[in-house]
């Protein structure tokens, strides 16, 4: 029988502890407890056989670290093939009990970039070739357990969601805090794993029943999956020098019946735990019923912390990731300038967006690398659920593959076409689809044949077991100034939608007033409009305060704002048009007169909104160039031979020089192409197998400061990739760093691939291991030895190369 | 033959050791409001160690760990007159490197002194627990020996895989080691305190 079918209508055990009892038998601190497969079968299928003769139903093969970063390919088919003979022999010995043999899959034990060093694919590389193994010797299902980080364990779902067609289990290893390690909370794991299908979801390890009934009680509330349970036996605890753990097996099963009450499905013990444990649970669980799973139909995306429901507060869906009518924009896209998206992405954070929109397309640039990178890099620093926005279905699935939770994707329609593309990716990798209702035909006028296509795109979604509430409607806000009914109707449309299908809606408010004087006013009273009709989320503006200010009105006005707290705190921080002047005044006022100027002394200080203001004044006197020669340069120059003479220490050098950036910014914005006076361009990488990078950040923004157009490739990178990059940019100069003596050889590999590619190019390098003469050793130019003697550098070769 | 897994609330800030790892003696006014700042975010950092206890002993050329052998004279120095180690693994998890990150693309002013900071805070759990495994062995009559980390004097960085193997620390305190023998989360430490019965080393 297929687990699947049994776990409908009975509570499943499944089994305990292995490690304890391992060791208790002889196994060695560092020894491998995988190999005890092959040279101690017998005691391994003894305790499998102890487990089923418990009650346990399902019983994991003793293969945690079973892959290939620990053991070769030859010894791992050995271990996994003999893992499940192991099974199958103690469940020989316990005929008539039912019974199914899981695949155990624990984590790697490295992080997955960009915070450790294991790629995303090499990860569901790793975990794909113990489920082919899997598979081959006959497991029943697959069990990922222990798992610590989301991303993880989205690579290794993944992996046996493409390797097999098994069932799987997945369960997550919480702190005492309710979260995992790299901080996801219960109700963002049941996003990511529904979404990409896992058959049963849950947390094991790291703390004992009563402390996981917190997470477990969240899973419940969510899932709509059974969820299961595998608790440490509490905390190990040295008693009279032997360890021992403090939750002994009746009080074990106490606290895990009253769980399996409340609706957990399956149920065992981890770390701790023997079959004495699991005896006395099955025996406290003899009469619990079954409790039935019912469909929680939650519309919500994730991110790496949380979920973001749809159907409370409206949400708000920043839109200014996004080239569309953006000059600037569109030069960083061109440019690369991921620093650029990043900063959209934390500026609309901070106004209170709890979703990003990211549409990255250009007809001149590769969007399936950028969409990729500028995910990637999102999800690096923002916390916040990302909605991946595209026309492409490549670009579209390579973002989705990567994004780190469940996504929010924009946009499939009622074309053919469109859902053949997007709905089978929705089905592997989880996510929220925005729908917009418009088809072959184009966009109906009237409200009840958008709704005819919304029910199309319904009965098509579901051919591919795509819930309704996997789906959220945009019926299209339109021009007025085009067409005076269009709001109507799209208003209209919403309202029916919520209504007559019980479906979510969004909109893109802010093209309504497409054509109009002073449009914000027009689109804010729209989307007041638009929520008052049901509408569940928007993608906007969120520097527009008429917009931001709508949406606090409505929350407080629609009961959805307890005592008005939001909206009170929301009013208190707009600005007050009389607070605000005598600070400035104040500030512009206090003259020293050690400094040639208030900017000189705004950039020597570290003031950075001071240096833009007072650039941004001093642009309309005079022209940017002069104040980059009379004011930037000497401000810096003076904190620069501070920092020499060690007057000035590192931070203030970096605060000096973000300012000097910050009025940079200005004097760019007035600029035409190529005014900025760029010397030359400089490639500078961390080199391959370190991931610190503080040293190569200081050095590139002095070297902007000081004019040069620095190509930063970022850290941990391949010796090819920096030489491709040098090659490509013809960059007279490279810089390098490291922090670690381990990977010093990757930089003097770094080297001497360049040599022979490059040999113009000049090389300086830095970091905390290094010294003149192992610079020197390795075959580099120079060692800089701190970041203004990396810009000395620079402008001594600039000008060898002018002469 | 467990691993310790403990939790520690957040340390007292140490603000001159802060400065001092990002080589400020004298900090300007304006880099104490920066400081400010950052360490108004830092209230995400979870402070966790692990540990285990073993015996050790004279193997010849080598010194016999409990866990593997090594070379190491510095450490054999500094573990003389010991019976046994406690070797623990400390971090303040992840979220420090996600500030670190997220600061080098705003301001790496603020980047460095979030360096800093972690680096105190690590450090600042590692003498908690420290204090903690001396008060209690000094309880039983034996006397603990100053911390040494894989990297000080001739101890080898590859002694880290020997740890993590032992310690389990991705498991128990959530921390990985990568190729280059670097940890992730950064703002972690291993270390080994020299247990003995001796007071005087």
């Amino acid at each position: 029988m297929d687990i699947r079918t049994y776990l409908q209508d009975n509570i499943v055990f499944l089994d305990g502890g292995m490690g304890t009892l391992l060791q208790a038998q002889g196994l060695q601190p560092g020894e491998l407890p995988e190999r005890w497969n092959l040279s101690h079968p017998d005691v391994i299928s003894g305790i499998h056989r102890d487990y089923l003769k418990a009650g346990s139903n399902i019983i994991s093969t003793n293969t945690f670290g079973a892959n290939l970063l620990k053991f070769d390919a030859a010894e791992l088919e050995e271990i996994i093939a003999a893992a499940l003979a192991n099974v199958r022999a103690a469940q020989a010995a316990c005929p008539g009990h039912p019974s199914w043999a899981a695949l155990d899959i624990g984590p790697s034990g490295r992080m997955l970039r960009p915070y450790g060093d294991l790629d995303f694919e090499e990860a569901v590389e790793l975990f794909a070739a113990t489920v082919r193994l899997g598979v081959k010797y006959g497991a029943d299902l697959i069990f990922i357990e222990t798992m610590n980080d989301s991303y993880e364990t989205k690579a290794a779902l993944l992996a046996a969601k493409e390797n097999s067609d098994l069932p799987v289990f997945v369960s997550n290893a919480y702190g005492a805090d309710g979260k995992l390690m790299t901080g996801a909370d219960p109700a963002a794991m049941v996003a990511l794993l529904e979404g990409m299908g896992a058959d049963a979801i849950g947390c094991n390890c790291s703390l004992g029943p009563a402390a996981l009934a917190p997470v477990v009680e969240q899973y419940l509330r969510c899932a709509s999956v059974p969820v299961l349970l595998k608790p440490n036996a509490g905390l190990p605890k040295a008693v009279e020098g032997r360890t021992c753990y403090d939750v002994l097996p009746a009080e074990f099963a106490t606290q895990v019946a009253e769980l399996l009450h409340q609706g957990v499905r399956l149920a065992g013990g981890c770390c701790g735990t023997t079959p004495e444990y699991i005896a006395a649970l099955t025996a406290a669980a003899s009469g619990i019923p079954a409790k039935a799973i019912t469909p929680k139909r939650i519309s919500c995306v994730s991110s790496y912390t949380h979920a973001v429901t749809f159907g409370g507060k409206p949400v708000l869906i920043g839109e200014r990731i996004n080239p569309t009518g953006k000059k600037r924009f569109k030069e960083a896209l061109r440019a690369h300038d991921i620093d650029y998206i990043l900063k959209e992405g934390l500026a609309q954070q901070e106004k209170g967006v709890q979703i990003l929109d990211v549409n990255v397309g250009l007809p001149e640039i590769d969007e399936v690398e950028l969409l990729t990178t500028a995910v990637c890099e999102l999800q690096a620093i923002i916390d916040l659920p990302l909605q991946i926005d595209t026309s492409d279905p490549v670009a579209m699935e390579a973002a989705l593959r990567r994004y780190n939770g469940k996504a929010m994707l924009n946009s499939v329609n009622g074309k053919q076409e469109s859902m053949d593309a997007v709905f089978p990716l929705a089905k592997k990798y989880g996510g929220l689809i925005v729908a917009l209702t418009l088809d072959e035909n184009g966009i109906p006028a009237e409200a009840e044949q958008r709704l005819a296509i919304a029910k199309k795109i319904l009965i098509e979604a579901e051919k591919y077991g795509i819930a309704p509430h996997d789906l959220i409607f945009d019926p299209l806000a339109m021009a007025i100034s085009a067409d005076t009914r269009a709001a109507a109707e799209t208003l209209r449309a919403v309202e029916l939608i919520e209504r007559e299908l019980g479906c979510r809606t969004s909109l893109g408010v802010s093209n309504v007033s497409f054509g109009l004087p002073q449009r914000e006013l027009i689109t804010a009273n729209f989307f007041t409009l638009a929520m008052g009709r049901g509408l569940s989320a928007a993608i906007m503006n969120p520097y527009s305060q008429p917009m931001l200010t709508a949406w606090h009105a409505y929350c407080a006005l629609a009961g959805l704002d307890e005592s008005c707290a939001a909206y009170i705190g929301y009013a208190e921080q707009l600005p007050q048009a009389t607070a605000a002047t005598p600070q400035t005044t104040a500030a512009a006022t206090a003259a020293p007169t050690e400094f040639a100027s208030e900017l000189q002394r705004a950039i020597v200080k570290g003031l950075k909104e001071q240096a833009a203001q007072l650039t941004a004044a001093e642009l309309q006197q005079r022209p940017g160039l002069e104040i980059v020669q009379e004011e930037i340069i000497p401000a810096l120059n003076i904190v620069g031979s501070g920092f020499e003479k060690k007057t000035v220490y590192l931070p203030q050098l970096l605060m000096s020089a973000e300012a000097a950036k910050a009025a940079f910014e200005q004097i760019k914005a007035t600029m035409t192409e190529g005014g900025s006076g760029d010397k030359s361009r400089i490639v500078i990488a961390t080199v391959k197998g370190d991931i610190h990078d503080i040293g190569k950040n200081i050095v590139k923004l002095l070297l902007e400061n000081y004019g040069f157009s620095v190509i930063d490739l970022g850290r941990d990178v391949e010796p090819q990739a920096i030489v491709d990059a040098v090659v490509a940019a013809e960059a007279p100069l490279l810089g390098l760093s490291a922090l670690m003596t381990t990977t010093v050889p990757a930089m003097e590999q770094t080297i001497r691939l360049l040599r022979a590619a490059a040999p113009a190019c000049r090389v300086m390098v830095g970091g905390a291991v290094l010294t003149p003469e192992y610079a020197a050793a390795i075959g580099a130019d120079k060692y800089g030895k701190d970041a203004m003697e990396a810009v000395r550098y620079a402008e001594e070769v600039a000008q060898s190369l002018s002469r | 033959m467990n691993v310790f897994v403990k939790s520690y609330p957040a340390p007292p800030i140490d603000r001159r050791e802060i400065l001092r790892y990002a080589g400020m003696k004298e900090p300007s006014a304006e880099v104490e409001q920066l400081l400010d700042r950052c360490l108004t975010q830092i209230d995400k950092l979870s402070y966790q160690v692990c540990w285990r206890e073993f015996a050790i002993g004279d193997a010849g050329d080598t010194l016999d760990l409990g866990f593997t052998r090594t070379a190491s004279a510095d450490l054999r120095r500094n573990l003389t007159g010991c019976h046994s180690i406690i070797l623990f693994a400390a971090t303040v998890g992840l979220e420090i490197d996600r500030l670190i990150a997220r600061a080098e693309r705003l301001s790496p002013a603020s980047a460095l002194l979030l360096q800093a900071i972690g680096s105190e805070r690590v450090e600042a759990v590692c003498d908690e627990f420290n204090r903690d495994i001396t008060a209690a062995q000094l309880a039983q009559g034996r006397y603990t020996r100053p911390r040494f980390s894989p990297g000080y004097g001739d101890l080898p960085l590859a002694l880290q895989r020997d740890i993590f193997a032992v310690l389990d620390c991705p498991r128990r305190i959530g921390i990985s080691l990568n190729q280059s023998l670097m940890m992730s989360p950064s703002k972690s430490v291993t270390a080994i305190i020299g247990i003995s019965n001796d007071p005087r080393r």
